[in-house]
């Protein structure tokens, strides 16, 4: 601990660059040296991220007075339940869709030649590298009434589909957001499979498809538990998509917050939700990395 | 695909298939991988495809497995003809150099693997993969992941998976290419043995040619896309059919010059002087190929009689081994030879002496030149 609390001495980071420092120092020191690199990056996630996260986790309890108030307030009301629970389910149904899009495209990256790859790859990253805020308008204009999908819709004779302010409409837009977050964590482990194991089933018997699910599959779960959790994640705390392509009458809780604290000032009830929607998702990834453990475990013990 | 359910023993000798291939070819583009191969390989005999990387001989074990596609010419599996039928129906087992062994998966999961695509009942599964396990001396490693076996222990999992099923063909591609020296001798024994045990057809491919010699019935070596010649060890090493087969499988003296028929044996001329050899009468180019064993080093002027060849040569290198030594000899006209005698029968000969090489016109063979074989070898 000593040694990891030595960079916050007044000479701070930039000791580690001196000469002095590199030709002397005992073994221990040197070893711990790599730590002061991420000295930079730890102030500022301490200032401007983890101070204000307590700031509100703190306000939660004690404004506008000491005491659980806040949460009673919340689970008072069965609308702010109803929030809650709406969020969740939206955030699953953005991961689900998005797993079930990516990771037939993220295969087809594995197998595709380095030129094909390339193109598949920018064809995700694109719109990563758009505003978040262009791109939700972009749907809105696609998606309104009278938009390019409906006009569509239309030539196929299918009525118009309301699907801006709906969850439908929140759900395309926040899947297009999100897809890159799945489709590269997938790639990346996928990428990582030796081919050749498929080869190996098929002359042990296994059909191709049959290869594929018993062999590729089980192997690019990490990618798959790691594109959801995400996924899932950035979901939860969803602001813009929800805002512009939603209803208000459905909104998802960082709407909520934000009516509360800056409509209202209840600062204290913000910080109380933020308390709620933060338990309740380390609680759910708990849950899964328990079920993941025991899934492992209950298959090398199955034999 | 038929598991025949084994009475008594687990894995039952003599079921091995007949493997024919036909003029098989195989076209990437324009590039020719493997160029009219045609082989029968007999039931329950242990095969190896011998030669350097980019003969075709894994090619063509890809295209027995399935999982190349022949581009011409016919594969026979017990006279049936299997060249459409996709790998999983084809029923062969195949060791891979790299293991392949499905990492998320037990040891017992893996070489149940098998069975499970051919739905075996569970009990039947159970004792046939602890038989298996058996027979590559690895039981108690069931339970055990594959990222927690040496290289080894893997490549005898992956040995257990390829026979657990009784396949009538079993395929090794460079099986033991990745291990040590010593575990690789061991592994040599040990898939002998298996081999005997199990009675299936094996079809071995190496570019070592010790290996080549330890394990096998008959040899096929490739080169260039085609197989030069088929035998047993003794027949490549006594009788090579080209110069390419006596360069690549043991040491070899070759000599090259203009053959003429000389009466029953042929008379081949060199850089000034002249040596005879029996054995196929050939006119034109020619080299002659002797093996170190077979000659001699006279240290006296007195001829060798009988006919036999000698040369006068000048000692260039010792090599010690023990039980024998090499010595490099210096031929007039700047050829090189190569001398084995054992340890107790040496002649007395160092570094720098002269000499005359000998050695009898039937223990040499005569061969059509190659000059493609330089580029290869060295």
């Amino acid at each position: 601990m000593a040694a990891l609390l030595s960079p916050l001495s007044p000479s701070g980071p930039a000791a580690a660059a001196t000469p002095a420092e590199k030709g002397g120092g005992s073994r221990g020191r040197a070893r711990n040296r790599p730590f002061l690199l991420i000295v930079p990056a730890l102030l500022v996630l301490l200032a401007v991220f983890a101070y204000p996260v307590a700031q509100t986790f703190v306000s939660a309890f004690t404004t506008p007075s000491p005491g659980t108030g806040n949460f009673a307030w919340f689970f008072g009301s069965p609308a702010n339940v109803a929030v809650l629970t709406r969020t969740f389910s939206t955030a699953l149904w953005a991961t689900v869709i998005c797993l079930c899009l990516a990771y037939p495209y993220a295969y087809l990256m594995t197998v595709a030649s380095p030129r094909a790859r390339a193109t598949l790859l920018l064809i995700v990253m694109l719109p990563f590298w758009t505003s978040l805020m262009v791109r939700t308008f972009a749907w809105l204009v696609l998606l309104q009434d009278t938009g390019l999908v409906n006009g569509f819709l239309g030539l196929l004779g299918l009525g118009p589909v309301s699907l801006v302010r709906t969850q439908t409409g929140v759900l395309i837009g926040m899947v297009q957001i999100l897809m890159p977050f799945m489709v590269l964590p997938l790639y990346s482990v996928m990428s990582g499979i030796d081919r050749r194991l498929l080869t190996a089933a098929q002359s042990l018997g296994a059909r191709p498809l049959v290869a594929l699910l018993r062999v590729f599959v089980p192997l690019s779960l990490p990618g798959v538990a790691a594109g959801a959790t995400m996924v899932f994640i950035t979901s939860l705390g969803f602001y813009v998509t929800p805002a512009l392509l939603g209803s208000p009458s459905e909104a998802l809780i960082s709407q909520f917050m934000y009516t509360q604290v800056s409509g209202m000032l209840m600062w204290g009830r913000g910080g109380a939700m933020a308390v709620v929607l933060f338990a309740a998702t380390l609680l759910l990834i708990g849950l899964l990395g328990l079920a993941m453990r025991a899934g492992r475990r209950g298959k090398a013990g199955a034999r | 695909m038929p598991v025949d359910p084994p009475e008594g023993a687990a894995l039952p000798a003599g079921k091995g298939a007949r493997i024919d291939l036909s003029g098989m070819t195989k076209r990437y583009g324009g590039a020719v991988a493997v160029d009219d191969v045609t082989l029968t390989v007999e039931p329950g005999e242990f095969m190896t495809f011998l030669g350097p990387s980019g003969s075709g001989k894994t090619t063509t074990l890809n295209m027995i497995a399935g999982f190349t596609d022949i581009t011409s010419g016919t594969l026979r599996i017990d006279d049936r003809p299997v060249g459409a039928v996709p790998a999983h129906k084809r029923d062969i087992g195949v060791v891979f150099q790299h293991y392949a062994l499905f990492p998320h998966m037990t040891v017992a999961q893996n070489v149940a693997f098998p069975l499970r695509q051919r739905r075996v009942p569970r009990a039947e599964r159970d004792r046939l993969v602890a038989a298996a396990l058996e027979t590559v001396q690895l039981p108690g490693h069931a339970s055990r992941y594959p990222r927690e076996l040496s290289g080894g222990q893997q490549q005898r999992v992956a040995l257990a998976r390829a026979i657990v099923f009784s396949p009538r063909v079993l395929l090794m591609d460079e099986p033991l290419g990745a291990l040590d020296r010593k575990l690789r001798e061991f592994l040599q024994l040990e898939i002998k043995r298996i081999h005997r045990e199990v009675g299936s057809t094996f079809v071995f491919v190496t570019h070592d040619q010790e290996e080549a010699l330890v394990l096998s019935d008959r040899i096929a070596v490739f080169n260039n896309a085609r197989i030069e010649q088929v035998g047993t060890a003794r027949d490549l090493y006594e009788r090579p059919a080209t110069l390419f087969v006596a360069r690549f499988l043991g040491e070899s003296t070759v000599l090259r010059g203009t053959a003429t028929p000389d009466g029953s044996r042929s008379r081949l001329d060199l850089d000034g002087f002249a040596v005879r050899a029996s054995g196929g009468v050939r006119s034109g180019p020619a080299a002659l190929v002797v093996r170190p064993e077979r000659l001699r080093l006279e240290a006296d002027e007195s001829d060798a009689g009988g006919g036999g060849n000698a040369i006068p040569v000048t000692v260039v290198e010792e090599i010690y081994l023990g039980a024998a030594r090499k010595l490099e000899v210096l031929l007039p006209g700047g050829a090189r030879g190569l001398v084995r005698e054992q340890a107790g029968t040496s002649s007395d000969l160092r570094v720098g002496d002269r000499a005359r090489l000998c050695w009898h016109p039937d223990d040499c063979v005569l061969l059509p030149d190659d000059p493609t074989t330089e580029r290869i070898l060295t």
